[in-house]
């Protein structure tokens, strides 16, 4: 599903911060990958440089989607491919309706694929039924994206958004952070409902909790740019127990 | 600074200079008066020239230049006019002259029309007591004194009376017939206790216009106004609204302007009565060699007001927005709401936005916060859109009308507002 490979990249505007330093990763349809790693590792900036935003240059190394070149396309190109990322902090767009923003991406991506756009009928009745598992109210979908929304607000709009976009590739960037137990718990039902075998995801974490929601089949440690080290769920429990400390000294040894 | 007695003969130099082959129109007695007195207001006033301060930032020479510039007509294609398919009662003016065979008949349930030249002919008129009165009443603190010219010289124009809820909206529509061409229209809008209405105006009326709309509404009554100001390109005009409010009298102006080499609006509004509300509102869409000036002043002269002013400019190509707005609070208009937000969004480095904002109080218990903003499309806002599927002109476009739809929220009526906003969007369409 999702290749990449000894991934390089650095900051447009100042070349001298070197950001990822040969990072390589193979997500297969169906599976789960979680990236866990300290603060300023580099994992936002994995999510960004796969999702397109402006700001970073990629100096060596590929990532494919199904066999495309993703790093070649635009960002609403590689939405269109099925891939999709939640944002760690979804941005606020006065004066845009939530309902209408979902429906104008669902339909420009339908379009983008040569696919039949929705009826606003067929749309409405669709989204009703997700937000009603989400917990969304109904007039949360009237309010302008993200305006006024609380922390948690957010983030089950982000998974409402993938709920109703399909992706094939879900990258959930700290999706966990400002949830509380019960928030937590929603998101985590709500992308565990979206787990299917043509579709696979890549959780970037710090904690392990979400991993105890939503669970993964394998667990990457990320630190300076690069997995320093694979396995599986068990690698997670260790870091919640001894912190990043011992993995990133045996790491560096 | 040059010598304030320099100024004063430039702007005298100017008003003789435009007077000097011009006879004040005949008519009956009390518009003879009313058109006199407007006259010794230009001539001792004089004219805007560049250097007053109050068009600092917009240079009034093509609106008081002897010979008007001339003005290509604009090919709408495929577009039919703004507010085609609403029901409304129609008075077409060609050229800023009233075309009686194009127009409605004048009459319509709950108003009383006529024509300035019919009462202009009759030696007594309701509105006698409201012609070049609040235009006069406008010159303070500020000259306005291409208002008066107007006073004094427009023979156009229509008196509305509105006594009642008429059923539906009176729409005045300004049509050209050929490039050249100058115009001066002058409207009379009196809104009776508790009555309501919707005046509507469209269209480029003239390749250089000055207008002058006097209203009054009395005592809880609602006067709606939208208007439209065409897109032909190399258009000059100014466009006066005086409007004084009684007790728990309501307001709202909301103005569409779209392409114009210099187009002022001009908003003089007092709030006489408690209670009454004033919302004056405007987007502007502005590309290449636009020049746009929004200046407003609200006077709360009564306590417990409220009053908003949006405006929201999206410029691109050298195009150039002003916005000048003041809330004056007299002492005696205690608890008053005034709220006044002007904003520009720059599409490129190439645009500019020039903004004024002002506040004057003298009573101690009232809420008034005023804004002013300039930026361009927020690239976080234009990236998340992108990441969910939108092409970048498609999520640009949504960002653009987003940006405007604060102004637009200030009309009343759902199905007009939509109207104009779709307006909006075929001229961004073709741009962004």
């Amino acid at each position: 599903m999702l290749e990449i490979n000894n991934l390089h990249c650095e900051l447009e505007d100042d070349t001298e911060v070197k950001i990822l330093k040969g990072l390589s990763l193979t997500v297969k349809p169906g599976e789960v990958h979680a990236i866990m790693g300290p603060n300023g590792s580099g994992k936002s900036t994995l999510s960004y440089v796969l999702s397109g935003r402006d700001g970073y240059e990629v100096t060596e190394g590929s990532a494919t989607l199904e066999g495309e070149d993703l790093l070649d396309m635009e960002p609403e190109e590689r939405a269109a491919a099925g891939l999709f990322l939640a944002f760690q902090y979804p941005v606020e767009i006065p004066g845009v309706g939530n309902m209408t923003f979902l429906r104008t991406a669902v339909n420009a991506q339908r379009k983008a694929r040569g696919e039949e756009e929705l009826s606003a009928g067929e749309f409405l009745k669709i989204i009703r039924a997700k937000a009603k598992e989400l917990q969304i109210e109904p007039e949360m979908l009237k309010r302008p994206v993200n305006v006024g929304f609380s922390g948690g607000e957010k983030k089950r709009n982000e998974i409402l958004q993938m709920a109703m976009l399909e992706p094939k590739m879900c990258i959930l960037d700290e999706t966990d952070s400002g949830l509380d137990v019960d928030a937590m718990k929603l998101v985590s039902d709500g992308v565990n409902a979206l787990r299917a075998s043509d579709r696979a995801f890549l959780v970037i974490t710090h904690y392990q909790r979400l991993l105890n929601h939503i669970k993964p089949d394998v667990v990457h440690i990320m630190s300076e740019g690069r997995i320093i080290k694979s396995g599986g769920p068990e690698l997670a429990l260790e870091v919640e127990e001894n912190g990043y400390g011992d993995l990133l000294a045996e790491a560096n040894a | 600074m040059i010598p304030r007695a320099k100024l004063k003969s430039q702007k005298l130099e100017a008003a003789e200079a435009l007077l000097a082959a011009r006879a004040l129109p005949g008519g009956g007695a009390w518009i003879t008066r009313a058109r006199e007195a407007a006259h010794a207001r230009v001539m001792d006033m004089g004219l805007p020239v560049k250097r007053d301060e109050y068009w600092r930032y917009t240079d009034p020479r093509r609106l008081t230049d002897a010979e008007p510039q001339g003005a290509a007509l604009l090919d709408p294609q495929d577009e039919s006019p703004v507010f085609d398919g609403f029901d409304r009662v129609k008075l077409v003016f060609v050229d800023g002259v009233l075309n009686e065979a194009e127009s409605d008949p004048l009459a319509l349930e709950g108003v009383e029309i006529c024509t300035l030249a019919q009462a202009a002919a009759t030696d007594l008129h309701w509105a006698r007591d409201l012609y070049g009165t609040l235009e006069a009443r406008g010159q303070k603190p500020v000259e306005r004194s291409l208002a008066s010219l107007n006073t004094a010289y427009a023979t156009e124009g229509v008196l509305i009376r509105v006594t009642g809820r008429p059923a539906k909206p009176l729409s005045l529509i300004y049509h050209r017939s050929g490039e050249a061409g100058e115009a001066m229209v002058h409207h009379v809008i009196r809104v009776e206790p508790g009555a309501e209405a919707t005046v509507l105006e469209n269209g480029p009326m003239a390749a250089r216009f000055n207008q002058v709309m006097e209203v009054d509404v009395a005592q809880g009554g609602t006067l709606h106004h939208i208007r439209a100001q065409g897109r032909d390109h190399e258009r000059a005009g100014v466009a006066h609204l005086f409007a004084q409010l009684g007790e728990g009298a309501n307001l709202k102006s909301f103005t569409l302007t779209a392409n114009g080499a210099l187009i002022r609006n001009e908003a003089v509004i007092w709030l006489d009565g408690a209670r009454g509300s004033a919302h004056i509102a405007g987007a502007t869409v502005g590309d290449g060699a636009f020049h746009h000036d929004d200046t407003v002043f609200i006077n709360h002269a009564a306590p417990q007001c409220e009053s908003r002013q949006v405006f929201k400019k999206v410029l691109r190509h050298g195009a150039v927005g002003v916005f000048q707005g003041k809330i004056l609070v007299d002492q005696v208009a205690q608890l008053t709401d005034g709220y006044q937000i002007s904003q520009s969004l720059l599409l490129d480095e190439d645009a500019q936005f020039l903004a004024k904002p002002e506040l004057e109080i003298y009573a101690d218990d009232v809420k008034c916060s005023h804004g002013s903003t300039s930026g361009e499309i927020d690239p976080n806002q234009l990236f998340y859109l992108r990441a969910r599927g939108l092409r970048e002109d498609q999520a640009k476009l949504l960002l653009v009308l987003a940006f405007l739809a604060e102004a637009l929220e200030e009309i009343a009526d759902p199905a007009l507002a939509e109207d104009l906003r779709e307006r909006m969007e075929s001229w961004l369409k073709r741009r962004v």
